[in-house]
């Protein structure tokens, strides 16, 4: 018998829940410079996140999911990426779309079922949050063949949940990307669960990202908390797609601390301890640490960082209560480049019987 | 008898029926959930708990929580169909058919005609449809035409938790295969259930109400709102006949034929969109054969053609309203009387 190929699944971490290094940090990682602003996003996106379930609560939102907890993974992701690079986002990855310049009220409006909310004024090439589990990871695909074509030096980032990486869709994404050598990153946010079934339930492989090997690409795994792990993985990830490397999935080890969404109830299906043992490992606490270990971090800054994004969250809460509704004709005047002159009718009938009431 | 919920009448046709026989299983994405804690197995039963209680009783083995890997179980609830069990799959939204359609179009409905009759694929397939839950275009839509117009299948729209309990016991026992499509605005109604398993007959369309002038003819939830119109017209001296369809597949053809000739005028409801729909079909029906008997055109109260609005104010005006069902039975009256006249 001989050995034909071998495979192996590197995890990395650097920083352990209490903010201390695990190994040695890289130079251009270890400082606060790297550091401060995906805590920053982090703490800018859990206030985000809090305001936005406050929100719902009191009927001023729809149905929202949160990514508390997984702050980390999108902070990492968005900074490490460049601006004309494509983000091919899920539900749950709101730090990393901050950081690519969607907006507090872009992301508020769109949580309403307002579909401007998905027309980012910043980002131009970024997809839309997809909502139908995995479907994002072809599109992601298709959009680093257009890249490629091109031969841009740009890269696609994929993001989904542990319950997508079942999903034809995906395994089919990781192969075509594969035989197609092409230039996009799939990260895998492990949260533990798909809504209420749990990681262990969804898939026997001992680690999601050994699924790129049936790719033909690298698969890595990082503690999805420690925004230094994720960031270094992302970092060789996007250069070696950048430089015609191909594709790789890094699978980011997190914890959904809230409910699926805010039309869930968590404590039916699982834990209560599990939940407060996953609290112990939050992204936030040990990159706090850390920057205090470095001096770079102090009471003041946390509680300016505090006031800044409360007051960031607060206009953007203002300006998308602000928003008028949109009018009955934009069910039609999104639908297609023109509207055929069948639906002329539909849509006058749409505004009469608005204004009618 | 007793009240009991939509929701509660499918849980309640599923236990008999797996009580009734060891075949019958199910399956679907988060269908008991939990990790297997105490107090928290079995705490969740699907997104809208409908399959609530039952592992407890039937165990894992015939209660699967499946990875999100749609093609794959339903692919497989088919294949389970076709070797000897009646699996009960559940894909939680109607929108994400499209992951497995092969499965359904090709497989399922096309297995026992391809195999020279030989195979048969007694598989239920558990859908949710309908706008209504702020749930946004890709899970509100009413996508039953797309199933009705596959020979092989077999579509089932339960308008009510007496109908749901009926038709989901039917469904089970069938030995074809049926979509089975939950409203998911529905779940909460509350009727007087039978308590013992019965069933309700496939290709039977039930008259919810009777009357001379105006047939409505209808499926899904828009049953109840058109009842309610009905009634409420009743007051008004116009009397209607409430054609609830139960099937799309097989299709109560005679029964709308008879009511459109007994009434001579035809408002068909339905919530999907407007074209290559229920509402077409039953259209092109009637003008076949009893235009003789017709007085006034016939209605469509439907969607637009645009996909469901995810925005509150948008939805409101997307879904056919009893206020837009009353203006259509108004409108073939008046139209009857200016041809008299
Ligand atoms: C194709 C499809 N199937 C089912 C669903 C329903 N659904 C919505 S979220 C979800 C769980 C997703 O879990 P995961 O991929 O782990 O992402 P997470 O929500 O944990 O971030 C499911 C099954 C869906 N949206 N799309
Ligand atoms: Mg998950």
């Amino acid at each position: 018998m001989t050995r034909i190929a071998e495979f192996a699944v590197e995890y990395i971490q650097f920083l352990d829940p209490a903010g201390k290094p695990t190994q040695d940090i890289p130079p251009h990682l270890a400082e606060a410079e790297a550091i401060t602003p995906m805590y920053r996003l982090m703490a800018l996106t859990r206030t985000f996140d809090a305001k936005a379930i406050a929100l719902q609560r009191t009927g001023q939102l729809g149905t929202y999911a949160s990514s508390l907890g997984q702050e980390a993974i999108g902070a990492a992701v968005g900074l490490a990426m460049r601006q004309d690079d494509v983000l091919v986002p899920s539900y749950r990855e709101q730090a990393a779309q901050f950081a690519r310049g969607v907006t507090l009220e872009e992301l508020f409006l769109y949580w309403s079922g307002d579909e401007r909310g998905s027309r980012y004024s910043g980002p131009q090439f970024d997809f839309p949050i997809s909502i139908p589990i995995a479907t994002q990871s072809c599109h992601a695909v298709g959009a680093a063949a257009a890249i490629k074509l091109r031969g841009e030096p740009r890269v696609v980032v994929e993001g989904c949940g542990d319950g997508a990486t079942s999903k034809g869709d995906f395994y089919e994404s990781l192969n075509l990307a594969g035989v197609w050598h092409l230039p996009v990153v799939f990260v895998v946010s492990n949260n533990q669960w798909a809504i209420s079934v749990p990681r262990s339930r969804q898939s026997g492989a001992k680690t999601l990202a050994q699924k790129a090997f049936a790719g033909g690409f690298e698969g890595v795994q990082v503690d999805g908390n420690d925004p230094v792990a994720v960031r270094f993985a992302m970092d060789n990830a996007l250069e070696r797609a950048r430089s015609g490397g191909g594709p790789t999935l890094v699978e980011a080890v997190t914890y959904r601390l809230q409910d699926h969404t805010t039309a869930d109830d968590a404590s039916r299906y699982r834990d209560a301890e599990e939940v407060e043992t996953a609290k112990q490992s939050d992204p936030m606490i040990r990159t706090r640490r850390y920057l205090e270990s470095l001096q770079a971090w102090g009471d003041e800054d946390e509680a300016a960082l505090k006031e800044e994004c409360g007051r960031r969250v607060q206009e953007a809460v203002e300006a998308y209560l602000a928003t008028p509704p949109e009018p009955p004709e934009a069910m039609f005047d999104s639908l297609y480049a023109e509207l055929p002159g069948a639906l002329t009718g539909q849509r006058a009938e749409a505004i009469k019987e608005n204004s009618d009431g | 008898m007793s009240k009991k919920t939509y929701r509660q009448a499918i849980n309640e046709a599923l236990a008999q029926e797996m009580r009734r026989d060891p075949t019958v299983i199910f399956m679907g994405e988060d269908n008991v959930g939990g990790m297997g804690a105490p107090g928290e197995d079995d705490a969740w039963g699907g997104v809208l708990g409908v399959t609530k209680g039952l592992m407890p009783e039937f165990g894992r083995e015939r209660c699967l929580d499946t990875p999100i890997s749609e093609s794959a179980f339903i692919g497989a609830a088919v294949g389970a169909a076709a070797t000897g069990l009646r699996p009960v799959a559940e894909l939680m939204f109607v929108d994400f058919m499209g992951v497995c359609f092969d499965q359904i179009f090709n497989q399922a409905a096309k297995f026992r005609y391809m195999f020279g009759g030989k195979a048969v694929t007694p598989v239920v397939i558990r859908t949710m449809y309908g706008a209504g839950f702020r749930a946004a275009s890709q899970h509100s839509q009413c996508l039953y035409p797309l199933f009705t117009h596959i020979p092989g299948l077999k579509v089932v729209m339960p308008s009510s938790p007496y109908e749901a309990k009926g038709l989901l016991t039917q469904a089970i026992r069938d030995d074809d295969p049926v979509i089975f499509f939950e409203h998911k605005v529905l779940y909460d109604d509350e009727e007087e259930v039978p308590d013992d398993p019965y069933t309700l007959p496939f290709g039977e369309a039930n008259l919810t109400r009777e009357g001379d002038d105006v047939a409505i003819v209808t499926l899904g939830r828009m049953v109840k709102l058109s009842n309610e119109v009905a009634d409420k017209l009743e007051g008004d001296g116009i009397s209607c006949t409430v054609v609830d369809l139960r099937t799309t597949s097989p299709l109560d053809e005679d029964t709308i034929i008879e009511c459109a000739e007994e009434t001579g005028r035809v408002v068909v409801v339905d919530e999907a969109n407007p074209r290559c729909s229920m509402a077409t079909d039953i259209s092109a029906l009637i003008t076949q054969n009893a235009f003789g008997a017709l007085k006034s055109p016939i209605k469509m109260v439907t969607a637009p053609h645009t996909p469901p609005p995810f925005a509150p104010e948008l939805e409101d005006i997307y879904i056919p309203t009893p206020a837009k069902i009353e203006a259509a039975v108004r409108e073939v009256v008046a139209y009857s009387r200016e041809v008299v006249a």
